[in-house]
């Protein structure tokens, strides 16, 4: 069996939600090449909680902008279910992300002409059987905050609307950019109780990139990625509550 | 980049300003120059004849420099292998002579010969209208006989900068040119042996011209004078002096209006170029710099890039300036062009340029250094909002997130978005005085010669003549209808205000003359009493009831009261109208007529021409159509270039708002917009916030800028008013439609430019850098 096919087979297990294999990506700055995956081959699985640990320059935010469709990878494959994204134009990535990603970044990419409702109503407008945008920021505990401007929300209930906006159009996985990065650390906790919680009661698939160790304990699952490679991969046999993780 | 944009916005509003402004001052100054060096005259006067020893009296008069004695023919010419009748001046000139005043500047060939009677200088525009050359010939029907004269050299004189036929309203070289010959054949033709019958003159320094023509009045009175009149007066100098008075309003008003664009875009762009370097200044403070200090850097850095724009604004001002300057030239036929460029124009264009640029700059980097250091290291907090008054209104729910964020981002930034508004609606109002121009010249030939004029030749007799000459008119073949009227010139008074112009004694059954009222109704003429022009009527200061004094300046020069009984609407020229009998009375003569208008078939055209040239009675044939056609044809031109000059304007401005609000609207948004893209928006979805909020901006630019239009083309009509013509207010929907059409093509030009920046947004780096 040539390795195409192989992978191929490996999709159609109903549990495997992406097969990355055999990715590498190059990119030129100016004269230099940077190497930043060196191929990578991971399987995330439905419903699973995933945190991808690694240093600044270890290839973990390539590798999730590569799974959410927002970079090719310069060589591999990664299968989105049986769609392989690599081969996809830019309208099906576009697609893609509108329907089966939910984002969330390290500095929250809210609109701040919208208030929190309608920073939700922006995806859910768009999104084929999305939740209520009440409901999603319910689920993050801003029930109370509906018609605030991200200006006049704080950092933790900024990134906790950027969740509800990612979870509220049902997505089928979750990518999460750093994002406790811009936090600090009891803010942080709450935004990671409220993505366990979405994990959790709606079980989607879900994948954390983090340069924090620590967050790695609530994890179903961790993947450490060092100099553009996979290092480490090991279940957590007791995971941690969020208001146990200590960083 | 964004420093060439600056610099390309400097550019192109001082070296418009430059170029408007210098053109301008040129033009005068050029007209100054040739008045002075060709000795113009400061008073002219006409008479029926004069023995040459009236010279002596006239340089007597007081105030009086120089006096130069003229015999002045208005002739009928017949130039080979053109059918249509021709009319010109014929002025005496001595031999090898330019002449003592109103001197003529020899452009091709030679000057006149001594002892070469039937040598002839023709005026340039005639000439290459005709393609006349030194050597070729023409006939010319000088009091009723026929003689061919040799064309030695084409002139130019600053008394004919305009040439304007005796009864027709526009320019038409080819049916009208002015001659000069040598005097003593045109004497003897007019039995002027030893006189004179048109007399020029100019002022000492302390003359006083009014006083001047009063005293020569009196002197020429018993030798048929029919009045002195001031330089201001004369119908070339008065078209010009109109012109230039248009040139001027127009020339101020372009320049201003794209300075004004330029000045806020230039606002804008510096302000996005500092809050841009918010780290960069944050950085220097930590450093220890004073605000001060850091104030005064960025102000030197856009000072110099202003500086550059400037300097290049103003050689490429001066390039166009220079061109522009030598188009009038040609078509102002002007022997020569001083280009001027005054001083404070310059400094006018540089202080406003870099004191737009200063103040733009140290607004936004008083806004970036107002943040302590470690504040505006961080991301900028995300930008206060608030729900509009449009969704406030109840409206909200019928808009999409992207509208609503459209909306919001107009009403965050009022002023902003009131400028650009602006900007577009100027744009788009300066691109109508073009089509204005255009309409209303169309609307005031058709009211004039459609509806009121509509005879198809003027014939003008030598001299006032009995109803009968209008029979073998009538007998002409092709002739099919022909009304006789009376034209006398006369001083118009009411109370302490005059105006000297022409009554015309009509046919009240006619119907080649027809008077309109202000709704262009035609109007009955009553038996007795005057009806005026209403623009003299404002003149004069006059209203229907009041007593009009009438000094008549031909024949025994009665002075009568006469009754205004109404006003009449007319575009062109003042004139007073009476009916002929009435007239004819109040000269103490019996039936006469001075001209007729006739009505002529086309088919038999050329053979009334032919008859009328060899007629000895008639002076000069005006025909209204072909000057009606030649007219458009010159007009068109002008227009057309005009058009194309405020097109490019307009086009440009609108293109130069609309695409750097863009831009900056995309560099302000871009991390918005990319975030948009990467919660799985198409590409077309985010163009609509941007470009949604542009066309909103453009949507309500345009009624503002047809209004703003309307307001242009009415101050210029206004500006415009004299005696010589009224520009009717008249915007067809094709006016407003081209503009806006011109608005809506440069931003969709704009857009796609931008679409193509929209393109390439960048959704990885904006997740990892902040704002």
């Amino acid at each position: 069996m040539s390795p195409d096919s192989q992978s191929r087979h490996q999709t159609l297990d109903e549990n495997v939600v992406f097969h990355v294999h055999d990715v590498t990506k190059v990119y030129q700055m100016g004269e230099v090449q940077v190497r930043a995956l060196r191929g990578v081959d991971i399987d995330l699985h439905r419903g699973e909680f995933t945190v991808l640990l690694g240093a600044s320059g270890s290839g973990k935010s390539t590798l999730l902008n590569i799974l959410g469709g927002l970079d090719t990878p310069t060589e591999g494959h990664v299968f989105y279910g049986e769609n392989d994204l690599t081969r996809a134009t830019e309208s099906e990535l576009t697609e893609y992300r509108r329907f089966h990603v939910g984002f969330v970044f390290q500095f929250y990419n809210l609109i701040p002409s919208l208030t929190a409702r309608e920073n939700v109503a922006v995806v859910t407008e768009i999104a084929k059987s999305p939740m209520q945008a009440e409901e999603a920021l319910k689920l993050v505990g801003l029930q109370n905050r509906l018609d605030h401007f991200p200006a006049q929300l704080s950092g933790g209930e900024q990134q906790r609307v950027a969740i509800a906006r990612a979870i509220a159009k049902n997505p089928d996985v979750l990518l999460c950019d750093e994002p406790t990065g811009a936090l600090d650390s009891k803010t942080g906790i709450v935004v990671l109780q409220a993505l366990q919680r979405v994990n959790q009661e709606l079980g989607t698939t879900t994948a954390v990139i983090t340069h924090n160790a620590g967050i790695a304990q609530m994890a179903d699952r961790v993947i450490h990625l060092t100099d553009g490679l996979i290092s480490k991969v090991y279940e957590n046999e007791t995971k941690l509550q969020p208001d146990e993780l200590k960083w | 980049m964004q420093a060439l944009a600056i610099a390309m916005v400097i550019v192109g509003g001082v070296s418009i300003f430059i170029m408007s402004l210098s053109t301008l001052d040129s033009l005068f100054e050029t007209r100054e120059n040739y008045y002075r060096n060709h000795h113009f005259a400061d008073v002219f006067a006409s008479l029926k004849r004069a023995p040459l020893s009236l010279v002596k009296r006239i340089e007597e008069i007081p105030g009086v420099n120089k006096v130069e004695t003229r015999v002045l023919a208005y002739v009928n010419l017949d130039v080979e292998d053109f059918n249509d009748p021709v009319s010109g001046h014929l002025l005496s000139l001595n031999a090898n002579s330019s002449g003592l005043l109103n001197q003529i500047y020899l452009r091709k060939g030679r000057l006149l010969e001594a002892g070469r009677d039937n040598e002839v200088l023709l005026s340039e525009e005639f000439a290459r209208a005709h393609n006349l050359q030194p050597g070729d010939k023409l006939a010319a029907t000088i009091n009723g006989r026929r003689k061919v004269l040799d064309v030695v050299g084409h002139v130019l004189s600053p008394e004919y900068i305009y040439q304007i036929a005796p009864g027709a309203m526009f320019p038409d070289y080819l049916r009208y040119g002015v001659l000069w010959t040598a005097r003593k054949p045109l004497a003897s033709a007019y039995d002027m042996d030893g006189a004179f019958n048109n007399v020029t003159l100019t002022l000492s320094k302390d003359g006083n011209e009014q006083d001047v023509i009063d005293r020569l009045d009196e002197l020429l009175k018993p030798y048929g004078g029919v009045g002195a009149y001031a330089r201001k007066d004369q119908l070339s100098n008065r078209f010009l002096t109109e012109e230039l008075k248009q040139q001027k309003t127009i020339a101020t008003i372009f320049p201003l209006i794209f300075f004004g664009v330029a000045a806020f875009l230039l606002n804008v762009v510096a302000s996005r170029l500092i809050s841009l370097q918010r780290e960069q200044i944050a950085g220097l403070k930590a450093f220890g710099y004073s605000n001060f200090s850091i104030g005064l850097h960025y102000t030197k850095l856009i000072l110099m890039i202003t500086a550059i724009g400037v300097i290049a604004g103003i050689g490429f001002g001066i390039w166009m300036g220079k061109g522009m300057s030598n188009i009038y030239m040609t078509f102002y036929s002007l022997p020569f062009m001083i280009y001027v460029l005054k001083a404070e124009v310059i400094i006018a264009a540089v202080l406003i340029s870099m004191g737009v640029a200063v103040l733009g700059t140290l607004y936004a980097v008083s806004k970036a250094a107002s943040l302590p250091p470690a504040q505006a290291m961080r991301p900028e907090p995300p930008a206060m909002y608030q729900t509009t008054l449009v969704e406030k209104l109840g409206l909200q729910r019928w808009f999409s997130q992207p509208t609503r964020m459209i909306f919001r981002h107009i009403e965050r930034r009022p002023f902003k978005s009131l400028m650009t508004t602006l900007g577009i609606s100027m744009a788009l109002g300066t691109m109508m005085i073009g089509g204005f121009q255009e309409g209303a010249i169309k609307h005031m030939v058709e009211v004039q010669f459609g509806m009121s004029q509509r005879s198809d030749l003027t014939a003008i007799f030598t001299e006032p003549t009995s109803q009968r000459s209008l029979y073998s008119l009538q007998s002409l073949r092709g002739v099919e209808h022909v009304e006789g009227f009376r034209v006398v010139t006369a001083k118009f008074q009411f109370e302490h205000r005059s105006y000297r112009t022409t009554v015309q004694g009509i046919d009240p059954n006619g119907s080649l003359m027809r008077l309109l009222d202000t709704r262009l109704k035609v109007i009955d003429l009553p038996p007795e009493g005057i009806i005026l022009t209403d623009y003299l009527a404002e003149i004069l200061h006059i209203e229907v009831g009041d007593m009009l004094t009438l000094e008549v300046l031909e024949g025994d020069r009665p002075v009568v009261q006469v009754p205004v009984v109404g006003m009449a609407k007319e575009y062109l020229g003042l004139n007073g109208y009476m009916q002929l009998n009435s007239l004819n009375r109040l000269l103490n003569e019996g039936h006469a007529i001075s001209a007729a208008w006739l009505k002529v078939d086309k088919l038999h055209q050329s053979h009334v021409y032919a008859e009328l040239k060899g007629a000895p009675r008639i002076a000069g044939v005006v025909e209204q159509a072909s000057a009606i056609e030649s007219f458009y044809e010159t007009m068109d031109e002008t227009i057309l270039f005009f058009t194309f000059i405020t097109t490019l304007l307009g086009g440009s401005i609108a293109f130069g708002v609309v695409y750097n609000s863009m831009r900056i609207a995309l560099s302000e948004r871009n991390r918005e917009l990319a975030s948009l893209r990467v919660l799985g928006f198409h590409k077309a979805e985010v163009a609509y916030i941007l470009l949604g909020e542009m066309a909103v901006l453009i949507l309500i630019a345009i009624p503002l800028g047809i209004m703003i239009g309307y307001g242009l083309c009415a101050f210029l009509a206004f500006q415009f008013d004299s005696d010589l013509y009224r520009i009717p207010l008249v915007l067809g929907l094709k006016v407003y439609a081209f503009a806006a059409l011109v608005v809506i093509g440069s931003s969709v030009i704009s857009a796609l430019m931008i679409w193509r920046n929209l393109a390439h947004l960048d959704m990885v780096a904006v997740l990892k850098t902040k704002e």
